[in-house]
């Protein structure tokens, strides 16, 4: 008995049960599906990690062929990313669909689609036939739709599904399009045809092909321009959902891009050039937009984009080093992206289940009407703190040893490179300091008017804390946020083989250079620990001291003025005053304003909407004048019934005259000829 | 250790030298050069008083600011002595363990909820990051021309030899003065002398602080000065014996703090909506010193 039989009956047993059960038993159904798919999952994923991957035939159909399924290293790190990221979002997700428990079908609906989304996530990381694999891509997609959907009364979250539907449709496309040209060329289904095909076509047909796959991958992914279903999607989605598809499902995008760096061997210095460019700006712009937005989820979907952008300098510089031969710099580009991938998927999980505890405690995310939420919702507060921390790339946690490794990879890179790719390298470092330091505003600005200073709205009732429930994955995560943080180097050796996979560098030679970064990273881990304990240290001295001595409470200092002073705290928006006006030029933002003025001055407001500029550019642009055009045979559409007879007699006559016209001319013609 | 030792040492007079030199160059005797460090003390004795506005954050910011600037002194090596923590990269964790300080720093700024203070944290969020990819550049240029990447073995690799190479240094220092002048918003982006709120950077942004909080604020901005000058210092030793390189050190820290307390003097603050672009302007005097290293090691093209 296989383990994919193993998973599909499991997988199959559930949704026919998951229909029939009260509410609860719905969740718990599917927490223990998600949990035994992860399990039978995981023991090929673990085992390939540490380099005996699994590889199966199944006799499929006469129609799919043979069906390949190859758990290799590469493979193994996303299908563990997932897992994890599943079983939290599904012990989360049960507490917070509490809330709609009354919606029966609705949640049997939802509950399947989330099994369906995690078993079609495990499948496109393993099975290599290329018509299965769109299979299982469009389960993915249409799962995903409906998990999204789950509040379709709202017209709202309707539109942002089925835009991201369309979009997600369009990806499919492109991806289509790549495995017919592979099949037309190659006969076979196999992804092992593809780098065959790749080997015997020319360098520029290989290049067309990775960038045909790229974009279609880049769709999923959510690199700029591709990623205008994101900031829609996420906010409409429920939290968990928002954490999956965040952590998760856009990573599938990387986990595509590279399985085609894998099997395409193209020109990798062009592809990296190109991958490069194409995420530093993905990087900046998301964190440049994502400081200006009022939604805190709207806000977490941008910086996905930022995310996705890191993890992409890393798989640039990844295959940059490929393109030149330089060995260190492939290592620690392709672990510095592959390590991010794990990381972001836990932090902005996180940073999303925190959203849904407060949107479940006061009903809105409006950063704006946010407000000391941080003294009703301690824990919350502090979860979302080191979040924030671990997203902004800072010590002692996550994010930081990812950016790092991308980091020494680019200064590793720089000493024997040519002038055209030091102006990229030099490009990246700019563009990834921009995007570090973007993110502290952001997130300063997110954690700080959210979680502290005084409330800047009355809610109906007090904000409290969420349930214990939802809490443990979220205590799951940030264990191992700051595991990752201050244990850096078992997890870089977990990444080796995926690494040495993707840089095609065999083992012998990348130890010596492995256990160099290792080094380095390990020293990461302990400056980190060290860092905790003086800051631990200080903190003790200073508890000791403000003891001994008198301390007391007052009211904030309001330069003399002692009355109420929470409305003129700051806001999100004045915090952000300063860069929104650096950045207008760039960007693209709605104002509205009515100024104080007048003796008698009534209501003053002022009001910004950040639009998305690319958006505009290369979507919502081209539509409108697509639709423009189209307006033109609106005309046609009269209502008028004998204008409707009208068309159907001119369509007939010209069926039955067009031949006919065409024959006499043609006999014209010959009789024209003849003379 | 030698680096942290001498930093601390230097800590405790810098902003004294600082403060005298403006006293001379307006016309007074000024406080002795340790009155800073005295003022500092008598906080350390003092009580507090917190805002009732304020949290958990408020308590702990101050410590954690002050431990990222400890940290960030470890990295810093004296010439041929490694500083206490050395690997390669090291600056950029330099760099990623200030700006958890300053992060913390802000939101205990917004925790209080005052108005003021949330905006001094709006300014010094963007100045501080506007800052960072001139910080970078410099590092990444040092990094290219000397073929390392920890800080030790950069600066004993870094030798003066041709004009370019003068010229390096010379944009170096005055890479490293501004940021260090943007760090500690002194003049002429921030003026810790003014007198009103709404001009002030860092010094709105710690009003509410009090007793030991405010005195780790202070103090960790003497250390960061030193810091500073301890880079800047670290630039012109190379490999030198310990019986030059520490005068060295002391001489350069006191130009440093003399020529700070003068330019505080002689120049007027700039304006705050103009702030944004100088600092951005900073990246491309390190961009002037990127395309230095290409040229001395003919890669230009």
């Amino acid at each position: 008995m296989n383990l994919v039989y193993a998973i599909l009956i499991v997988v199959f047993l559930s949704l026919a049960i998951i229909p029939f059960l009260n509410s609860k038993m719905k969740g718990i159904l599917t927490l223990a599906s998600v949990i035994s798919v992860s399990i039978l999952s995981s023991i090929p994923a673990i085992k390939a990690l540490t380099g005996e991957s699994t590889e199966l035939l199944l006799s499929g159909t006469i129609v799919t062929s043979t069906i390949p399924v190859r758990i290799d290293a590469l493979s193994a790190w996303f299908i563990l990313t997932i897992n994890f990221t599943f079983i939290t979002g599904i012990i989360y997700g049960i507490s917070y669909m509490q809330a709609y428990k009354k919606q029966k079908a609705n949640l049997s609906l939802h509950w399947i689609s989330y099994i369906l989304a995690h078993t079609a996530l495990v499948a496109i990381c393993s099975v290599q036939n290329s018509l299965v694999f769109l299979i299982a891509w469009e389960i993915m997609a249409l799962s995903a739709f409906l998990l999204v959907i789950f509040e379709s009364y709202s017209a709202k979250t309707l539109k942002a599904g089925i835009n991201y539907l369309i979009q997600s449709h369009i990806s499919i496309l492109l991806l289509t399009l790549g495995f017919i040209w592979i099949f037309y060329k190659t006969g076979s289904f196999d992804f092992n045809a593809i780098r065959d095909f790749a080997n015997s076509t020319t360098a520029f047909g290989g290049l067309v092909l990775m960038i045909c796959f790229f974009m279609g991958f880049a769709i999923k992914a959510g690199f700029v321009p591709f990623h205008t279903w994101l900031p829609l999607a996420h906010p409409a989605a429920p939290a968990h959902i928002s954490g999956i598809m965040s952590g998760v499902i856009i990573k599938i995008g990387i986990y595509g891009i590279l399985r085609m760096l894998f099997l395409i061997r193209t020109d990798y210095l062009a592809i990296g050039y190109f991958i490069l460019f194409i995420s530093i700006v993905s990087g900046v712009y998301g964190v440049m937009l994502a400081i200006l937005q009022h939604n805190l989820k709207r806000l977490l979907a941008y910086h996905s984009i930022e995310n996705i952008g890191i993890i992409g300098i890393g798989i640039g510089l990844g295959c940059i080093g490929l393109g030149t031969e330089n060995n260190l710099l492939s290592i620690l580009g392709f672990s510095g992206a592959l390590l991010h991938t794990l990381n972001h998927s836990l932090f902005k999980s996180l940073l999303f289940y925190s959203a849904g505890n407060i949107y479940q405690s006061v009903h809105t995310v409006n950063i704006e009407q946010l407000g000391g939420v941080g003294k009703n919702m301690k824990q919350t507060a502090f979860l979302f703190l080191i979040a924030s921390l671990a997203i902004c790339g800072l010590p002692p946690f996550n994010g930081f040893v990812s950016e790092f490794i991308i980091y020494s990879g680019i200064f590793n890179g720089i000493h024997d490179a040519t002038f055209l790719n030091l102006m990229f390298l030099i490009f990246s470092i700019f563009g990834l300091v921009l995007i570090g330091g973007l993110a502290i505003l952001c997130f300063t600005k997110a954690f700080g008017t959210i979680f502290l200073g005084s409330p800047r709205h009355s809610f109906h009732q007090k904000p409290k804390e969420s349930n214990f429930a939802k809490r443990i994955p979220m205590y799951l995560i940030v264990v191992l946020i700051i595991t990752i943080g201050i244990f850096p180097t078992a997890f870089l050796k977990a990444l080796s083989l995926p690494v040495s996979q993707l840089s095609g560098i065999s083992t012998a030679d990348s130890i010596p250079l492995e256990t160099s970064v290792s080094k380095t990273i390990s020293q990461i881990g302990y400056v980190s620990l060290l860092f905790i304990v003086i800051a631990g240290v200080i903190f003790f001295i200073r508890k000791k001291f403000t003891v001994s001595n008198l301390y007391k409470t007052s009211s904030t200092w309001g330069c003399g003025y002692t009355g109420q002073v929470s409305k003129m705290q700051y806001t999100a928006s004045s915090f952000v005053r300063n860069y929104r006006k650096l950045a207008e030029p760039v960007l693209y933002v709605h104002k509205f304003k009515k100024e104080v003025n007048g003796i008698f001055p009534g209501k003053a407001w002022h009001e910004t909407h950040p639009k998305d500029k690319i958006e505009e550019l290369f979507i919502s642009s081209p539509i409108r004048q697509f639709k423009h055009f189209l307006n033109f045979f609106g005309k046609l559409q009269s209502g008028n019934p004998q204008m409707y007879i009208l068309y159907g007699t001119v369509f007939i006559t010209l069926l039955i005259a067009v031949p006919q016209v065409y024959e006499i001319i043609k006999t014209l013609l010959k009789f024209l000829n003849n003379l | 250790m030698i680096s942290l030792a001498l930093i601390i040492l230097v800590s405790f007079f810098f902003t004294g030298i600082v403060i005298r030199t403006k006293s001379i160059a307006s016309g007074r005797k000024g406080p002795g050069i340790f009155q800073p460090m005295k003022d500092i003390f008598r906080l350390f004795k003092k009580g507090a008083v917190y805002s009732e506005t304020t949290s958990f954050i408020f308590q702990v910011a101050p410590s954690i600011y002050f431990a990222s600037v400890v940290m960030a002194i470890m990295v810093i090596p004296f010439g041929q002595y490694k500083g206490i923590i050395s690997f390669e990269g090291d600056f950029v964790f330099f760099a990623y363990v200030l700006a958890i300080g300053k992060f913390f720093s802000i939101i205990s700024a917004l925790d209080t909820g005052s108005s003021f203070e949330g905006m001094g944290a709006s300014r010094e969020a963007l100045y501080s990051m506007l800052a960072e990819p001139a910080f970078f550049l410099l590092m990444g240029s040092l990094a290219l021309l000397t073929g390392y990447t920890s800080f030790h073995e950069i600066f004993m690799t870094f030798h003066f030899g041709s004009y370019i190479s003068y010229a390096l240094g010379v944009m170096a220092t005055f890479v490293l003065v501004m940021i260090c002048m943007i760090e500690n918003s002194r003049m002429p982006v921030d003026d810790p002398k003014t007198h009103l709120e709404l001009t002030m950077i860092h010094e709105v942004m710690i009003l509410d602080n009090s007793g030991f909080d405010l005195g780790l604020i202070l103090h960790a901005t003497n250390l960061k000065f030193a810091m500073y000058g301890a880079l800047i210092a670290n630039l012109y030793f190379g490999d030198l014996p310990l019986y030059y390189s520490i005068p060295i050190f002391l001489v350069i820290q006191t130009l440093f703090a003399v020529s700070v307390g003068l330019l505080e003097s002689f120049t007027a603050r700039y304006r705050m909506s103009h702030n944004a672009q100088f600092i951005f302007t900073l990246s491309s005097v390190s961009l002037l010193i990127f395309f230095g290293v290409l040229m001395m090691l003919g890669k230009l093209i």
